[in-house]
């Protein structure tokens, strides 16, 4: 009986390119740009008004140096989202005005809304006297 | 004096080094490639948790705001009265258009207002506050 020779064990390779194309393809594929990330909210239409009854509004005012008053005392911006939610409990149909001062600064502004969009809460912006 | 041809040269290109060439394309475009991720007012984004993302770009247009109240829109700097007419155009042509507002933190209130208000002016109603996650 003959002896079967060694030759050497080789992987093919001519297929290697093809696989270097797949990936390629791959990752062009589902590679996708990272889109826009935010705080979505509906502004109200010109002219339109709503007749809201009081009790169903809770006004949300931020001052120029950040402080928040809430219904009629003050709070700090990480209990707001507590305290609407206790709000929201006993009043379905709350809407909370949010109102602030024209020289509030804007990442104020973004905190307390941050914080009602963590209670669900109906936001509604009010214009700056 | 006899020579000798030489008859064993092959003429076949080698592909061996396909993969290489291929990967060395791969590497290089994933290296070189940038993505435009700034095109308006060089500004700090806010921070926040409850975010979600925009749906679609096409739908989306910035307006920019800097911390000096400078207003931006497609890389022209806007007078708060003109804002109304932009915005006014492109709601014409799309009747799904988010506006995605790109203000800095220290950004005031009362610049972000008048904006608002001619966005309701335009009847662009639907608005992102551009921010950040937070913890990022």
């Amino acid at each position: 009986m003959k002896k079967r020779r060694f030759k050497g064990a080789a992987i093919q390779t001519s297929s290697m390119a093809d696989i270097a194309f797949l990936l390629l393809i791959f990752f062009l594929v589902t590679t996708t740009i990272d889109m826009d990330k935010g705080l979505g909210i509906i502004l109200p239409a010109e002219g339109e008004i709503f007749e809201m009854h009081q009790k169903n509004i809770l006004n949300c005012l931020i001052n120029s140096s950040g402080n928040v008053l809430l219904g009629d005392e003050p709070i700090e911006v990480k209990n707001i989202s507590r305290f609407v939610k206790e709000k929201m409990a006993q009043n379905e149909n709350l809407i909370v005005s949010v109102k602030s001062h024209a020289k509030t600064r804007y990442d104020d502004y973004i905190q307390v809304i941050d914080q009602l969009k963590m209670a669900d809460a109906k936001i509604s912006i009010a214009e700056t006297g | 004096m006899k020579f000798k041809k030489k008859t064993e040269i092959s003429s076949e290109i080698s592909t061996a080094s396909m993969p290489d060439i291929i990967f060395m394309l791969l590497i290089f475009f994933m290296v070189t490639t940038v993505l435009r991720t700034e095109d308006g007012l060089r500004i700090n984004l806010p921070t926040a948790q409850r975010i979600a993302q925009l749906k679609s770009k096409i739908h989306t247009s910035n307006i920019w705001i800097s911390k000096d109240g400078f207003i931006s829109i497609q890389d022209k700097i806007h007078q708060v009265e003109d804002v109304r007419w932009t915005i006014y155009e492109k709601r014409k042509v799309d009747a799904e258009l988010t506006i995605s507002l790109k203000a800095d933190k220290e950004a005031r209130m009362g610049q972000i207002v008048a904006v608002q208000n001619e966005l309701r002016k335009a009847d662009a109603l639907r608005l992102n506050y551009s921010t950040l996650m937070a913890g990022d």
